[in-house]
């Protein structure tokens, strides 16, 4: 059931894509969310039925509930087990060089979804909006998309089922048509590329595939848009399947901004850079003193390195021990910010070799109009 | 569109390379140059730019105190006496895509200086930092020459050091020391009187041709700063073969990887834990362990031979019937 969009500021926490701000600055109450949203929580029984269809161990945002929210997800799932294969759209509004981790959690997981289900990927840059809203000039907003399709391109997704495009590049033809019929203003194109006609070259003939789309939750209300309108042009309604916020190093307060470079973890980042923003900009659940902490363990409801690492630490015994140890006061703050600046190092050396590989040719491919014979392989 | 200045400074944070950064004005010969960084603790490097009679290009870089003896560097690169002289001016911009006075090695990471040779005073091994331009005049860096090796590795170059003051005989007997330094295909400048292409390499012929529209009006969005090269210019030569495509290489890749865990795992306390099971349960962590990373290695490698296919595609030209 659709409940009809409306602006939450009367309600105690804000979150639609401009905005993101908790209740008296307490921490984000997602079942809330769902509530309001109208979507549907994403529970155990989905997590082992990807598990049983896609044969490999589901992805970790999956195990710790970072993706955690969906629509329609189980509708993409039957006709998955039926045969009926679908596509992936994830996009990106370039408008800073910067990424930081939070920018990156939609793109590792949809990278986890190509491969498991073997489906192609559309990834929207909207250089225009970012040029129009932003104050950008057009060739700067170009200059930038391509920057960041690096940076997307180096989360590691198969070429050979991908296909990235910015606005100022693709819009035209097919994709303005279905834009016209959606018939809202340009700024709206963010339903257009869940429609298969949009793209001839990749799925023509194809009008019935299904598309699926993996977003932070904030992104809800723009879909729900979307979803409204794709019936009464004949298509399925795109599904999504919505992660929590990536919370900012001083605290679950609200999402990272680019605009405060001590509230993420950047891919630029030196190795020196992440222990330094962890070790003075994390937000700690732990207690003042070393006795206090002994006596009554951290908090782990607003600690920020047990967050982070719930994200990005694959072992899942080994995050159990450290957040018993953590949470009785056994284990010390500074030995759990060590663990995260060890796993966030790693991380981001992995993502900057991987960018290094990704020449402009690398990103003309990609961005190339070609059709993808192996798409669904 | 060649590479700016702050491109190149990110480029070398990212790959960790320490460098200081003096800003200073713009300066054209290392006297000047010298006013202001001379007592940086640095050694100053002198950069020339070369070019031979038929249209191959050089870039030596060396401390300013080494004495660097055309007429002998031409002899030891195997083109004859008086083979070598200073590049006219234009081809500084052209090729190099830096300014006057502005010769660097890092110019060589501009797709356009693809085929210039790059001399390296084996000297610089020696001094702590040297200093050299970041393709601006304005600004000098130092770093040390392992500093610059890794950028010109991570670029696909090889850095060697040469010798730059030795004068070994060149005759029959004694083949040109230098001459594996010269660049297998030339550069032409379609608005220089140059010689008429069939004088020149073949496969640098083809390529020129299709190179114009395709290749670099792909790389229309470089950022506004660089004001010298308002039209481009098609260049002779195919892009060779970035660092990843090399199957050799990315072997090596896989095996580091293996046989660091394989090390990691094997020791005496796992010994005396496993036994005779050791084997299958390294087996068992290997696979665990490296399998995400190895996938990861693997997309990159297919991505990038995909590219090749898709850029050669693109750039083929059928027989003319």
């Amino acid at each position: 059931m659709e409940k009809k969009e409306g602006y939450l500021q009367e309600e105690e926490q804000v979150v639609n894509p401009w905005e993101v701000s908790a209740k008296d600055g307490g921490k984000i109450d997602y079942d809330k969310l769902i509530d309001k949203f109208g979507c549907q929580r994403l529970d155990q029984s989905f997590v082992d039925r990807v598990q049983r269809l896609t044969s490999r161990p589901p992805h970790v945002f999956l195990r710790r509930g970072v993706f955690f929210a969906h629509r329609d997800l189980n509708e993409i799932l039957d006709a998955y087990e039926r045969g009926d294969k679908f596509y992936l759209y994830t996009g990106r509004g370039p408008s800073s060089e910067a990424l930081h981790l939070g920018h990156l959690i939609p793109f590792m997981f949809t990278k986890y979804l190509q491969d498991a289900f073997k489906v192609p990927l559309v990834i929207q840059l909207t250089d225009d909006e970012k040029c129009m809203w932003k104050n950008l000039s057009v060739e700067e907003s170009q200059r930038l998309a391509r920057e960041n399709a690096k940076d997307i391109i180096a989360c590691g997704f198969d070429i050979s089922k991908t296909f990235i495009f910015s606005d100022f590049d693709y819009v035209g033809g097919a994709f303005y048509k279905n834009m016209v019929k959606v018939a809202k203003c340009v700024t709206y194109n963010k339903a257009v590329p869940s429609f298969p006609s949009s793209f001839p070259h990749l799925f023509s003939g194809k009008d019935d595939l299904r598309c699926l789309i993996p977003c932070a939750i904030d992104q809800d209300p723009y879909f729900r848009m979307t979803r409204d309108v794709a019936p009464r042009i004949g298509y399925h309604k795109p599904a999504l399947i919505e992660s929590l916020f990536f919370p900012a190093l001083q605290g679950e307060t609200g999402k990272m901004s680019a605009s405060d470079p001590n509230s993420a973890i950047y891919v630029t980042d030196s190795a020196k850079d992440i222990k330094n923003k962890v070790n003075k900009h994390a937000f700690t659940g732990g207690q003042e003193s070393i006795e206090k902490h002994r006596q009554y363990g951290a908090n782990l409801e607003v600690d920020i390195p047990i967050k982070y690492l719930n994200f990005f630490l694959e072992d899942d015994a080994e995050l159990e021990h450290i957040k018993k140890e953590y949470g009785a006061g056994r284990m010390l703050t500074g030995e759990v910010k060590k663990r995260l600046i060890e796993v966030l190092t790693e991380l981001v050396e992995r993502h900057r070799r991987a960018r290094a590989a990704v020449t402009d040719e690398m990103v003309d491919a990609f961005m190339a109009v070609r059709p993808l014979p192996n798409m669904f392989d | 569109m060649g590479y700016s200045k702050d491109q190149l400074l990110v480029r070398l944070k990212e790959l960790q390379i320490d460098f200081s950064q003096y800003e200073h004005p713009v300066v054209l010969t290392v006297e000047a140059q010298a006013k202001y960084v001379g007592n940086m603790g640095g050694a100053l490097s002198k950069n020339l730019f070369l070019k031979d009679k038929k249209n191959r290009y050089y870039i030596v870089s060396a401390l300013g105190d080494t004495k660097v003896d055309l007429k002998v560097l031409s002899q030891r690169l195997g083109l004859g006496k008086g083979g070598l002289r200073m590049a006219p001016e234009e081809t500084l911009v052209e090729i190099l895509q830096v300014p006057l006075g502005c010769v660097t090695p890092f110019a060589v990471v501009n797709e356009s200086a693809r085929h210039v040779s790059l001399l390296l005073d084996q000297g610089f091994r020696t001094h702590e930092r040297c200093f050299f331009h970041p393709l601006s005049n304005d600004m000098s860096i130092s770093l040390d020459a392992c500093g610059l090796d890794n950028f010109l590795k991570s670029i696909g170059r090889d850095p060697s050091y040469v010798d730059l003051e030795a004068n070994p005989p060149v005759g029959k007997d004694q083949p040109p020391d230098l001459a594996a330094y010269v660049p297998s295909v030339s550069t032409v400048l379609p608005d220089l009187p140059e010689k008429a292409p069939s004088s020149q390499n073949s496969i640098g012929n083809h390529v020129s041709a299709a190179i114009n529209s395709a290749a670099v009006t792909a790389k229309v969005v470089k950022p506004a700063g660089n004001v010298q090269n308002v039209k481009e210019k098609s260049v002779n030569g195919v892009r060779p073969l970035f660092p990843a495509a090399d199957v050799g290489k990315f072997v090596e890749q896989l095996l580091d990887r293996a046989s660091a865990l394989l090390l990691s795992e094997i020791s005496e306390d796992s010994i005396k834990q496993h036994g005779g099971q050791l084997g299958a349960e390294v087996a068992n962590n290997i696979k665990k362990c490296l399998r995400e990373d190895l996938k990861n290695l693997a997309t990159i490698f297919k991505n990038t031979a995909y590219t090749e296919g898709f850029y050669t595609g693109t750039h083929y030209q059928p027989k003319r019937l």
